[in-house]
């Protein structure tokens, strides 16, 4: 029952597109392999694809809140692309905000936000650099 | 009892002198139809009327609320639906049914027969009956057709505008209610989407008022913009709807306002990382 | 036609029964011809709710059918466990709660997703049952 689903890497960033029908342990096997290849691969960036889920309850509303607490414990930043305007809708109705949790209108918006993010730290170190010479 | 007796009549008469009646029936309302329909055409719309009613008189006496008319009433009611399409005024179409009264009538008299008085006010009033009918189902046609309209003119009214690369927006015109708001949010929400924008900005420069549910919605929708990675900005909003939103103790929060879409425009355009320059004449 | 003719029964004792719950109610949806939206409010509120009856009330079942009444059309979603009940109704009903580690808007969530929202509890279980017309 339990399928895992594939996670793509590209360059510093991690992808992981969510299946349309997402079993509890579906979403929990992800949450494990996610941890464990940011670690793995020095991940500066997790997208997770919700384009293909047409519902987002409270359990998996609450399963990307806690995706997004690793990945930031992990110095990942987690950003979910493709919600749909119905789930969108409903969440809302729902009274469910997903606080904390990054969210962008595609996975191209997505990775210019962590290009944007990464040239920033780069900017940083540039001038700790300059500092300490 | 009279009324069986005037249905007798009645029913007698119509069977007995259709061949007369309905040729000079559909003579009055050819008439008057102004050549928008061939006589040929009146009879075929005519004839179901015609033998709906006898059999209704037949089943059901004068009173046309009585089950025997149901058919007559359905026939009339599509008859009333479709004139009221094809643009014929109501009192076109009344009249096509009160001219029945005066074939029926005449054709006795060239017969010189009679109908006794209580006979004709029956008839009379048979035929008022369905006359109402007609006007009944020509209002609610009408009524119809300006619903459908309302969608179309919804549709049309409500475009959703590319402002740059990745900055919508939608300019609102005209009161908004709440099913029209919500038709207009959930396709900004849907273009959003279509054309990878993580920028909006609905513009309510042309709303002269809005309501709590229609504020309601507004905030909803900029709410679930947000949760799908994109922000909006409202523009526009004139001093009595924000006196409306203050009184109605609607929180705005943390969405940003500007006056007019020029600013909002400059907004969106700085959280896109966009500068605007005036480049020197020289240049 | 009878209220509900050819409704559907979905056993709730697994996680993956929230799943069949969801499709069973998508299912219906569609044959109600409700617009994406509803679908969507419909189906979320049915899997907070099956999961509700998993998770508090140690499982039960979903009842799912078509409904007409007075030339409507809609879908209604009944779920039924056998647990101890909902012990502070007004409190769960206000949302913001929540005693299973759940975000607490379950209950109060799919009420304001639904068009009826009836529920009934005591400590043989709880029954809630929610509609959603056709617009």
């Amino acid at each position: 029952m339990s399928e895992r689903i594939p996670v793509v890497k590209i360059g510093r960033v991690l992808i992981a597109s969510i299946p349309s029908d997402l079993g509890d342990d579906t979403a929990l096997l992800l949450q494990e392999d996610l941890s464990k290849q940011i670690v793995e691969h020095a991940a500066s960036g997790v997208i997770i694809d919700i384009s293909a889920l047409d519902i987002v309850d409270t359990f998996i509303g609450r399963m990307l809140a806690r995706l997004a607490s690793i990945s930031r414990v992990l110095d990942a930043l987690t950003i979910v692309v493709g919600m749909r305007p119905a789930v969108a809708i409903t969440l809302t109705e729902l009274g469910l905000t997903l606080g904390g949790v990054r969210t962008a209108i595609n996975s191209d918006r997505a990775f210019e936000i962590l290009q944007s993010l990464d040239v920033r730290e780069e900017d940083d170190l540039a001038d700790l650099a300059d500092h300490v010479s | 009892m009279s009324t069986t007796n005037a249905t007798r009549q009645i029913f007698t008469l119509l069977q007995d002198q259709r061949e007369r009646i309905f040729p000079r029936w559909i003579e009055a309302v050819g008439a008057r139809s102004r050549g928008r329909r061939s006589s040929a055409e009146t009879q075929v719309e005519l004839r179901p009327i015609f033998d709906a009613l006898v059999a209704g008189v037949s089943g059901g006496g004068v009173n046309v609320d009585n089950p025997a008319y149901d058919e007559l009433r359905a026939i009339l009611a599509e008859y009333s639906r479709a004139r009221a399409r094809q643009g014929f005024t109501p009192s076109e179409t009344a009249f096509a049914i009160f001219a029945l009264r005066e074939a029926a009538l005449d054709t006795i008299h060239d017969a010189s027969g009679s109908l006794d008085y209580a006979d004709t006010a029956a008839f009379s009033k048979l035929v008022d009956g369905l006359g109402l009918i007609t006007f009944e189902a020509f209002a609610l046609a009408r009524e119809t057709v300006i619903v459908n309209q309302n969608e179309q003119l919804l549709e049309l009214s409500t475009p959703v505008i590319k402002l740059w690369d990745g900055i919508l927006a939608v300019p609102l015109v005209g009161t908004l209610d709440s099913a029209r708001t919500q038709v207009v949010m959930e396709g900004l929400l849907q273009a959003l989407v279509d054309t990878g924008s993580s920028h909006a900005i609905i513009d309510i420069t042309g709303v002269p008022a809005v309501d709590t549910q229609v504020a309601q919605h507004l905030l909803k929708t900029v709410v679930a913009a947000r949760l799908m990675g994109a922000e909006c900005v409202i523009s526009g909003i004139r001093p009595q709807i924000a006196q409306t939103i203050v009184d109605l103790g609607i929180e705005f929060g943390d969405i940003p306002t500007k006056a007019n879409l020029a600013d909002a425009l400059k907004l969106a355009f700085a959280r896109a990382g966009l500068h605007v320059r005036k480049l020197g004449l020289n240049a | 036609m009878s209220a509900d003719s050819d409704g559907e029964r979905v056993d709730i004792s697994t996680d993956a029964d929230v799943v069949r719950v969801r499709q069973a109610v998508r299912a219906f949806a569609l044959r109600a011809a409700l617009s994406i939206v509803d679908q969507t409010k419909i189906i979320t509120a049915a899997s907070e709710l099956a999961r509700n009856a998993l998770v508090h009330g140690g499982g039960g079942f979903a009842r799912i059918a078509l409904i007409e009444e007075n030339g409507r059309v809609g879908v209604r979603a009944a779920f039924e466990d056998s647990g101890p009940g909902i012990v502070d109704l007004e409190r769960a009903l206000v949302g913001g709660i929540s005693t299973a580690g759940g975000l607490g808007l379950g209950l109060s969530g799919s009420r304001r997703l639904v068009d009826l929202f009836a529920l009934d509890s005591d400590s043989r279980g709880t029954r809630v049952t929610v509609t959603k017309w056709k617009r």
